[in-house]
């Protein structure tokens, strides 16, 4: 089991490093193939006014000129041990870990990060704790009810929510509950759960409902499917045959087993998740790391991308190795391997 | 409740006996789109305590069928069931689920064929035996235990007190059934219903479980039903043998009758069909020739007589009539039209020399 575990964060630690060297390709080396130049490349940084001497300079203390290998490895090591970026108008300091510096606000993206991360975190953890009881008890109860109407309403209802986009039920929803009725807050108002928990709640509780919709229609279906499975095991009579009361069969017996996919599924959609919810913070006006990436997307601003995009795989790779963990956690057959 | 009665009429019922459990004309029928699976079709036995019967048939005959209708584990729905499933002077068909979900485990226990798929993989062993001894017994988790380390005892389970706490798959497959075993005879039942128990289990185990059964059935003094299609494993147990065919008995007898003086040729053929290192190489497996007939379409008259190499010596009768289940000899049932003589003459020139 030890050595399972080792072994699972030596292969995340490898899989971190492959997703940052891909990340890197593509932003660094990817637009030189498309016809980049270092200048180019630099002037992003001193603006298009700036003469062409200027920009040769910018490209040579940035680095631009040098092997690729040896951009990635100083760019890899400003992660650990920070960087000095001089363009011209003096050196900017980017502490570790520095995941990049924004040549358009100037300033460099971790703290960004760091402030965006709390508004995508809460809607990712609310949300995901309220789909997973909705999607899970809906599902058994459809699977026992097999062919009812609940069954069809429930399964229906679990279509359309799979298939209607979030900035549909999102708008709708503001437009009905906050706007309308006044019962919750309309978008943009992020309080920090530090400060005043029912109002952080408050702000997030229909971001919440409407991604928990989405997600909880696919995990009733899930469930659905893996306790319609799980109930014609053999361990599912022989439960009966002890004399077992139903409830128990069902929930100790058939939802045990079935839950195992779902822990899977779960665990990677929170990783999901934590990297930025772009529809959502978007529809909700959230300023979360979602937000935060198509905003560098419209600016072009590379570094921001590059940085919300190596935390959101970050979240990935930790969050596949806490599920091989849970897995061994949940199936005793893993465990013994 | 009804208190049990012989019926004179009902041959299948041992006369002057009220009998531990009393099966009387069981149906079991499944409403399907195609039309009505008839898997049981009135079916009557008797079994006393201390008794083992061995039901005995080819797939789809519907031995599992009954013992999951005695059992009240067809889920509710899907099966028709009429007659009677008498326990102790209690009819258990129409009786509540719950009545017979408090029966279950503690009167009556079931074994099951394939012992890694019927024990849960994220339990261990013996938390599946604990949570059985539970239900029925008010006790704390620690009197549980030991108990269930003692039942992994009693069943030849080394080191019981380390191996409770392993998984269904740490345990080779004879220690699964052996674990299985524990497991039903938990509540001390008084039947226990072991459905294809060495099926699933290499053949060098398979006699060690039938021991154990054998063994457990006398220290328990538990009625017994085994379930096989293998008259090698009834002949090592059963006191009496029902045989079935497409959902009915053709032939019920005690052990001794059916392998010295078996009437029926459904009987015949079961016997022929044990392997045999006695022969030649290519007699060495003879197989009953066609295939176990549909239970939607059961043929008309003998269900048995496409399949019958003497269905043609009656003039027809087999193709039309439903021969009767008729006492032949003293505790000797039997439904088949052939007459005593050509039985006899067929026994003795045909079928008991190659066995």
């Amino acid at each position: 089991m030890v050595t399972y575990i080792i072994r699972r964060l030596f292969a995340s630690i490898g899989l971190l490093f492959v997703v940052s060297v891909i990340t890197f390709s593509i932003f660094f080396v990817v637009p030189r193939i498309a016809g980049g130049t270092p200048e180019t490349l630099a002037t992003r940084y001193v603006g298009r006014a700036a003469t062409a001497e200027t920009v040769h300079i910018t490209a040579q203390k940035l680095g631009f000129y040098d092997p690729l290998t040896v951009q990635y490895a100083n760019w890899a090591k400003a992660i650990f041990v920070g960087a000095d970026y001089d363009y011209g108008a003096g050196v900017e300091r980017c502490p570790a870990p520095c995941l990049g510096y924004s040549f358009l606000t100037k300033q460099p993206v971790w703290p960004d990060l760091l402030d965006r991360a709390p508004v995508t975190a809460s809607l990712a953890v609310g949300a995901s704790i309220l789909w997973l009881v909705a999607g899970v008890a809906t599902g058994v109860l459809s699977a026992l009810r097999r062919g009812t109407i609940f069954d069809r309403a429930a399964m229906g209802i679990a279509l359309a929510g799979v298939s209607l986009p979030i900035f549909f039920t999102g708008l709708v929803s503001l437009a009905f509950f906050s706007y309308t009725l006044g019962w919750t807050a309309p978008g943009g108002q992020f309080v920090p759960f530090t400060q005043n928990p029912a109002q952080w709640a408050y702000s997030m509780i229909l971001p919440w409902i409407t991604l928990a919709f989405l997600f909880s229609a696919q995990y009733a279906r899930l469930t659905r499917a893996g306790m319609l499975e799980t109930m014609h095991e053999d361990y599912i009579r022989t439960a009966r045959a002890k004399g077992l009361r139903e409830r128990n069969v069902v929930i100790q017996h058939g939802l045990r087993a079935a839950l195992t996919p779902i822990v899977t599924i779960f665990g990677l959609d929170v990783g999901l998740l934590l990297g930025g919810a772009i529809l959502t913070e978007k529809t909700f006006s959230l300023n979360g790391l979602g937000k935060y990436a198509i905003d560098g997307i419209g600016n072009q601003d590379m570094p921001k991308i590059l940085g919300v995009t190596l935390l959101a795989a970050f979240f990935i790779v930790i969050a596949n190795l806490v599920v091989d963990l849970l897995y061994a956690v949940v199936d005793p057959r893993v465990r013994s391997q | 409740m009804t208190t049990a009665t012989t019926d004179q009429g009902d041959p299948a019922v041992r006369p002057g006996i009220d009998g531990f459990l009393q099966v009387k004309d069981l149906r079991v029928h499944f409403p399907t789109d195609d039309g009505v699976v008839k898997s049981v079709d009135g079916l009557s036995f008797n079994l006393e305590l201390g008794e083992t019967l061995g039901i005995v048939g080819e797939s789809g005959s519907g031995k599992s069928v009954t013992s999951l209708s005695i059992m009240g584990l067809h889920p509710p729905g899907t099966a028709k069931i009429s007659g009677q499933v008498v326990l102790k002077g209690d009819n258990l068909i129409g009786a509540s689920m719950e009545h017979i979900r408090k029966l279950r485990g503690k009167n009556m226990a079931m074994i099951f064929q394939d012992p890694l798929s019927a024990m849960h993989p994220y339990y261990t062993v013996g938390h599946q035996i604990i949570e059985a001894y539970r239900v029925h017994n008010s006790v704390s988790k620690q009197v549980a235990r030991k108990h269930a380390i003692d039942m992994l005892g009693r069943v030849g389970i080394p080191q019981p007190g380390s191996r409770v706490d392993e998984y269904p798959h740490q345990f080779s497959g004879g220690m699964r059934q052996r674990a299985m075993i524990a497991m039903a005879l938990s509540c001390d039942p008084e039947l226990l219903i072991a459905d294809e128990p060495t099926t699933a289990l290499d053949v060098t185990v398979q006699a060690q479980i039938l021991d154990l059964i054998r063994d457990l059935q006398q220290e328990f003094n538990s009625a017994v039903i085994i379930i096989t299609h293998d008259l090698g494993v009834v002949a090592e147990l059963a006191d009496d043998i029902l045989v079935m065919y497409a959902g009915r008995a053709v032939e019920y007898a005690t052990a001794h009758e059916i392998f010295t003086a078996p009437q029926h040729p459904y009987t015949w053929g079961l016997l022929g069909s044990m392997p045999r290192l006695d022969r030649e190489r290519t007699e060495r497996l003879r197989p009953i020739h066609g295939t176990p007939p549909s239970l939607i379409n059961v043929p008309s008259g003998c269900p048995f007589h496409p399949r019958c190499d003497y269905a043609e010596l009656n003039g027809g009768a087999c193709e039309t009539d439903r021969p009767e289940f008729l006492e032949i000899s003293a505790r000797h049932f039997l439904a088949c039209h052939l007459s005593a003589q050509d039985r006899q003459r067929v026994w003795e020139s045909d079928i008991s020399p190659t066995l």
